[in-house]
């Protein structure tokens, strides 16, 4: 009893302090300082990839910082880890959004970690910026997409290679969950529009590394071009088994969406050499800009080896595209942030990215690769401008008839 | 048919390689080592680290990554198993620690990285292996190819094999172990010293994890958690094969892997899978000693 009570008694407190806290922090806030919450995985499987985008994250705000903020507030970021876990995601986005009250929340990197933290961020009525290509299929007033969307990996990427490189026969291979499923889709459409045909699509456990029976399947398919979905640790045993069982990448190229600078690295650029990937940002584009921020990112992370990449880029444009925002905006509650935020551009290293004002995705230049001996790529192809983005590609959405808007989901269209 | 034989041949070959150092550890003393996969992955590290600070090629990288493991493995026997013989779940919990810890520590480079020195290889990146020409060129004759580094692991496996059977029936050290598996107690009243048999039997097992994890590296992706995955289809194989049975361990690494290969080019990887545990359970209810087994007493 007595036990309870004092439970009681402590909830009171917290209630009382909190409401104070509540009352005084707006004034507080606007002063000095604005808290961000920056939500990556620091530990397990994803960290790899998901350390890159936190750090990423943290040089923008600290080089914002520097400059003096944005509207004399110094941006605070409140670090917090994802554990590469969905579980862990939707806790700590929880524990960003209910008890710190952050502005924003910087973060996510796998689809399952965007879908935890989705509806906690539409409830509470907060405001996340999502740097990653995704798959699609969203259309939330509380995420801002800063990466790829499928159409702007796909809609060129796949022309491209049908009509530059003659291929007709495409395998479809993924890792087994929902961005590779989704891409596939949106893939297959294309290939069809432009008169090829897909001969097979499989997938593989998420981390699988053993390729021996898959790319056998690859060569007996009569394919004579792979496109790839898979991602992770699984991308560099697959590139090279590849390799192994005599497959020449000037035969059947690999076509890859997922593939980037950091993987290429990984496997040894002897193995990539003659693939492709599809990207808004590689670190081959050749912009002052460019150079400047790769050299910028190698003095932070006080790596000289250190690579960009795409989703890295996308985050660490995400927090200059919210500055921009917030300096605008009428406060520093999430919506009126995110009010803010529609028509917002920012010339980042990948060209201009702006914010589209109807579905909260970002428009920008797609672009494909092929990799080199030394694992550097070598642009090939790119938009001569930015391609408005997507996210219903798939299920027939274009630039004239949007699916998304302002007004929400239409989802008769569907 | 042949090249998916031969898939198959590969496939058991890599459950062989991992599968024969627990296998020994199991049968002779007793113990679920769950740290087995995290002893590959050191062993798949010391490679990476020997490529790039000492130049070193793969076939070099063999006898250091047994050293480094036949080490480490004697660490573990001491600090750790050693007190635990006879309690079998217990040895699998403080194992399963052991390999948490192993692999948080390659995680946090040694913890190295509070001094802000950092060392190239290590540490939660991706990480390949350079495979030696001689290995990497795919030969073709005729139609039909062969994998030079596919072929490499079935004859380093069965080496392995080879230099184990040896070393259990034709030497005193195996005499002994063998008598250890039997009886324990009336191996050491025969005045076998049954720590120092069961220490070195442990190192050497931990010391094949790393020979298994050189050869892993040569395809697969080097990274702290590659190791948690490969635990479990040693054990299966233990555990078809028959507790304690080299023989058995052989077939059973040679059926499963064949199994997983046809049913692989037949459906996919997810469904061959699936399949491989179906035959593991239908094995053991028809079988609970496993394939092969020796009369224990």
């Amino acid at each position: 009893m007595k036990f309870t009570n004092r439970i009681s008694c402590k909830l009171k407190l917290g209630a009382f302090l909190g409401a104070v806290s509540l009352l005084t922090s707006g004034l507080t806030h606007a002063a000095k300082e604005i808290e961000v919450g920056v939500l990556f995985s620091q530990t397990g499987g994803l960290s790899i990839v998901e350390k890159s985008l936190a750090s990423a994250t943290l040089m923008a705000i600290e080089e914002i910082n520097a400059k003096g903020g944005v509207n004399g507030m110094v941006i605070k970021p409140l670090v917090e880890d994802g554990a590469s876990d969905p579980k862990t995601f939707n806790e700590k986005v929880s524990k960003l959004v209910i008890r710190d009250k952050v502005a924003t929340i910087f973060g996510g990197y796998t689809s399952a970690s965007r879908k935890a933290m989705l509806p906690v961020v539409e409830k509470r009525n907060s405001l996340l910026f999502y740097p990653t290509f995704y798959e699609g299929f969203e259309c939330s007033k509380n995420v801002v997409y800063t990466g790829a969307a499928p159409n702007q990996q796909l809609n060129n990427y796949i022309p491209w290679l049908v009509k530059n490189l003659g291929k007709k026969k495409f395998f479809i291979v993924g890792s087994n969950y929902l961005y590779p499923k989704e891409m596939a889709k949106v893939a297959k459409t294309l290939i069809e529009e432009n008169g090829a045909e897909w001969v097979g699509d499989e997938y593989l456990a998420l981390g699988h590394s053993e390729w021996s029976s898959m790319v056998k399947k690859i060569k007996d398919s009569g394919a004579d071009i792979v496109l790839s979905n898979v991602v992770g640790g699984s991308i560099i045993s697959f590139y090279r088994e590849y390799a192994n069982q005599g497959i020449s990448q000037k035969d059947i190229p690999i076509a890859s969406t997922v593939t980037s600078e950091i993987e290429v690295a990984a496997m040894g650029g002897k193995f990539a050499a003659g693939s492709y990937t599809s990207f808004p940002y590689f670190q081959a584009v050749d912009t002052e800009a460019n150079k400047a921020f790769i050299e910028r990112y190698r003095a932070y992370t006080k790596d000289e080896t250190a690579v960009t990449h795409h989703a890295m880029e996308s985050a660490y444009s995400g927090v200059y595209l919210w500055a921009k925002a917030v300096s605008k905006a009428d406060g520093i509650k999430p919506n009126e942030i995110m009010e803010a935020t529609k028509g917002v551009s920012f010339d980042a290293a990948s060209g201009t990215m702006t914010v589209s004002a109807d579905n909260l995705h970002t428009s920008m230049t797609p672009r494909i690769v092929q990799w080199n001996e030394d694992a550097r790529g070598t642009i090939v192809d790119e938009f001569s401008a930015p391609v408005i983005p997507l996210p219903y590609a798939a299920y027939g959405e274009t630039a004239g008839n949007l699916f998304c808007s302002e007004s929400g989901l239409d989802s008769s269209k569907l | 048919m042949l090249d998916t034989i031969l898939i198959g041949l590969s496939l058991g070959s890599i459950l062989l390689l991992v599968a024969l150092g627990l296998s020994i550890i199991y049968g002779s003393m007793g113990v679920i080592n769950m740290a087995h996969g995290e002893l590959v992955m050191i062993g798949a590290y010391s490679t990476v680290l020997a490529q790039i600070h000492m130049g070193l090629s793969l076939f070099a990288a063999i006898p250091l990554a047994f050293v480094v493991c036949f080490a480490l493995g004697l660490l573990i026997e001491k600090f750790v198993v050693r007190r635990l013989y006879g309690r079998l779940f217990d040895t699998l919990l403080a194992t399963w620690g052991v390999a948490i810890l192993l692999q948080q520590a390659i995680r946090l480079e040694f913890g190295l990285s509070f001094f802000g020195i950092h060392i190239a290889g290590l540490g939660p990146g991706l990480q390949s292996v350079k495979v030696p020409d001689l290995l990497s060129e795919p030969i073709f004759i005729g139609e039909f190819l062969i994998q030079p580094y596919r072929a490499f692991i079935i004859i380093i496996s069965i080496l392995l094999a080879v230099i184990t059977w040896l070393l259990m029936y034709k030497t005193r050290m195996g005499q002994q172990i063998r008598a250890i598996m039997r009886n324990k107690d009336m191996a050491a009243a025969c005045g076998i010293n049954v720590r120092k048999v069961n220490a070195l039997t442990f190192a050497y097992g931990a010391g094949l994890a790393g020979v298994a994890g050189v050869m892993m590296s040569g395809f697969k992706t080097v990274m702290p958690d590659m190791g948690s995955s490969l635990v479990v289809d040693g054990f299966l194989v233990v555990v078809v094969g028959g507790v304690g049975s080299l023989v058995g361990t052989i077939v059973a690494s040679g059926l499963l892997g064949q199994v997983n290969g046809i049913f692989a080019a037949l459906s996919n990887d997810i469904i061959a899978r699936a399949i491989v545990f179906g035959v593991v359970i239908a094995i053991i209810i028809w079988r609970p000693q496993g394939l092969l087994n020796y009369k224990g007493r």
